[in-house]
């Protein structure tokens, strides 16, 4: 029986909201406090009295980690993933509770924390490694190492402000690549760089995982978590949901949020409100379940308090491989000339060639230079394409097996040796 | 193995013990802040001369030719220039180290490692200007053919003490400005404003007698005293009760200043 390397007790994390905005909180008011009693601004209850809107990013949670167990953290957007992260690698103190863990740990909250743009990737090497904890004969040790990992032989003397946001990356995950800590800690690492790199990274964690290390991994990409771990840990508004082998965790947390379909949030960035974002059939209703082929419409309902000039709005569908298609203005260029008010933007996807699985719509609406990002959702709805494949001509054997590996079929005829031709295409089925 | 215990509050003894394990990141981030310091200048390394080096020029006009302040028997700009090392490395840590947790956010919020590693390297990096105007001073000295007196043993002491001054408010700067972005604004100030209240382009001994306790609060004013005495001997006496008057205050700045910045240390993440 493995000892437990983290053991997570009553764990909990208050925020105040508005904690540095708030111009009540400002130091005028922090003198006029510290001259009214000039003794309490040194005592630690200072502000406790103050009424201010609170925010439990993490209630009471507790699990513990064993020895070489490969887990994945998994939940909305705001579940308290990061919070959890971020108190796991000391970056903040928890409220209440506490956490024992036993061994180096080593937490990925970002790829290449701490890179200088400035600085050659040579220097970066260094610079990185000594504030990811290693130390100077360490990363001397393994710096051919980093270096052929990354595959940037050539380009160690250019500053990283040169580099392809490929290469960058991919330096920055070879220094942390070579940590070897006995805990890993990894947050969304996966989610930049090209496809050939991701793999490469999975593949890195995998054989991390294989030695025994224990990994905690927090993704979105399904898949990756699927395929790393063994244990899925769910979050929920803060609070532990549920705890499992991943296929099972992955599976009820799709099947939850595919049921839960409007978009909660309703931040308010540059006057703009996001309300709800839904998702209808061919027939205008509102659902989560959808065959292959059908039409799938996104139906953005908005609040703009103020008006917001040709902003650019993108939205994607996304599979457990990752991106499947877009729906792209910064690409058609179909801006519209303002949003004023409260209104609705809706995009049909005519037909959505996709396989049976469970799919996220992210969704990004920038201002009219087409730079600055207002909104950026990764997930703001979710649906899953249920069908039997044969229906649609699909009868191979080994159907399970393609299904992970790919998610849009576009139609497509085979010419045969013998002269016969064999057409597929996904086509929405006569009701 | 060590259990590591991550809990309200409590994080003390391990602190330690990772400011030693992170030793080594003290000199990396200085190294990475000198390193970028002069990319895509002109004359790089030379603007840590020719700052201190015009400015002495202006307050040896000022106050040796137009004010004609007394100089104590010794040439004006070396007056100056003794002043001014020491308090230039006051005003560019004070600058650094207030500005270095704002700068270093992306650090704070991504990774850990005990941020007075920050704080403290930013001071680090200070110091290395001031090697460099130290090697312009000993030019200067030899020029005036000025011999240091045997006094000038002491000067390491007065290093270290105007070391703890930068740090000391350093440390209170930073995690202040992690809080109240005021002191922005109030640093510059800070920095203007002490060029002249400090005894940077005159003797303290113009301060009149029944002030120089008071003047002595200053902890630049023991610092600069010390210098002086250090290096150009003579009729520099150290006014000893300023002098302890000024090294406790640093003492105090230091205490208070780690104790400040160790009580706001833990919500640098949640509020930056």
């Amino acid at each position: 029986m493995p000892a437990p390397v983290i053991t997570i007790e009553n764990l909990s994390k208050r925020y105040i909201l508005g904690q540095q905005r708030s111009k009540k909180d400002g130091m005028r008011h922090a003198i006029e406090d510290a001259m009214r009693a000039p003794l309490a601004w040194f005592r630690s209850d200072r502000g406790t009295k103050k009424q201010k809107s609170e925010f439990w990013a993490l209630k009471d949670v507790s699990f513990q980690i064993k020895q070489g167990e490969v887990v994945g953290l998994i939940g909305r957007n705001g579940a308290g993933k990061s919070t959890l992260l971020k108190i796991l690698s000391r970056i903040t103190v928890p409220t209440k509770g506490r956490i024992r863990i036993n061994g180096r740990v080593a937490s990925l909250l970002e790829v290449g924390t701490g890179f200088h743009q400035e600085l050659t990737g040579r220097e970066n090497i260094f610079l990185n490694g000594a504030i990811l904890g290693m130390t100077r004969v360490e990363i001397i040790r393994k710096f051919d190492e980093i270096v052929a990992f990354s595959e940037i032989e050539e380009f160690l003397d250019t500053p990283v402000k040169r580099y392809s946001s490929g290469m960058y990356v991919r330096l920055a995950f070879a220094v942390a690549a070579h940590l070897e800590p006995e805990i890993l800690i990894v947050d969304e690492v996966l989610a930049v760089g090209d496809a050939a790199f991701q793999k490469k990274c999975l593949g890195k964690m995998g054989s991390f995982a294989q030695s025994g290390k224990t990994v905690l991994f927090v993704s979105h990409n399904m898949e990756a978590v699927r395929s790393l771990c063994q244990r899925g840990i769910w979050l929920k508004d803060g609070q532990l949901h549920a705890d499992g082998s991943a296929d099972t965790i992955i599976q009820s947390y799709f099947n939850s949020i595919s049921t839960d379909l409007s978009f909660s949030d309703s931040s308010v960035v540059h006057g703009l409100e996001i309300q709800k974002v839904s998702l209808k059939n061919n027939r205008g209703e509102e659902a989560s379940q959808y065959r292959p082929g059908d039409s799938l419409t996104v139906e953005i309902s908005y609040q703009a308090n103020d008006r917001l000039e040709k902003p650019y709005i993108t939205l994607g569908v996304q599979g457990i491989n990752g991106s499947c298609f877009t729906a792209n203005m910064l690409l058609d260029g179909h801006q519209p000339g303002f949003l004023e008010g409260i209104g609705k933007i809706a995009c049909r996807f005519e037909s959505i060639p996709l396989l049976p699985q469970n799919y996220t719509v992210k969704m990004a609406i920038r201002e009219k230079s087409g730079q600055t990002m207002i909104v950026n959702y990764q997930d703001v709805a979710y649906f899953s394409v249920v069908g039997d494949l044969a229906e649609f001509g699909f009868k191979g054997d080994y159907l399970a097996r393609a299904i992970r590996s790919t998610a849009v079929v576009v139609p497509y005829e085979w010419r045969l040796p013998d002269g016969t031709t064999a057409r597929v295409a996904m086509r929405p089925l006569a009701d | 193995m060590d259990e590591l215990i991550i809990e309200a509050g409590r994080t003390e003894r391990q602190y330690w013990r990772d400011l030693w394990r992170y030793r080594e990141l003290f000199y990396f981030l200085a190294w990475r802040d000198l390193l970028i310091r002069y990319k895509q200048t002109v004359v790089g390394v030379a603007w840590s001369l020719i700052r201190p080096l015009l400015t002495m020029i202006v307050l040896t006009v000022v106050f040796g030719k137009l004010g004609k302040m007394p100089s104590g028997g010794i040439p004006y700009p070396l007056l100056v220039f003794s002043g001014m090392l020491p308090w230039q490395f006051f005003a560019a840590a004070l600058t650094e180290s207030g500005n270095s947790l704002v700068t270093n956010s992306n650090l704070i919020s991504k990774v850990y490692f005990p941020r007075l590693v920050i704080t403290i390297s930013s001071v680090i990096t200070s110091f290395a200007d001031f090697v460099i105007s130290s090697v312009f001073l000993t030019i200067l000295m030899i020029w005036y053919r000025q011999v240091p007196p045997a006094a000038v043993v002491f000067l390491p002491l007065f290093v270290l003490l105007s070391f703890g001054a930068s740090l000391g408010v350093g440390l209170w700067i930073s995690a202040l400005m992690v809080e109240y972005r005021d002191f922005r604004f109030i640093v510059p100030f800070m920095v203007q404003f002490g060029l002249y209240i400090s005894p940077v382009g005159f003797l303290t001994s113009v301060v009149p007698e029944q002030y120089r306790l008071l003047y002595a609060l200053n902890p630049m004013v023991g610092v600069i005293d010390g210098f002086r005495w250090c290096l150009l001997g003579g009729q520099q006496s150290v006014y000893w009760p300023g002098l302890a008057v000024s090294t406790v205050g640093v003492v105090i700045l230091v205490v208070t200043g780690l104790w400040y910045f160790r009580r706001t240390e833990q919500t640098f993440a949640d509020v930056i």
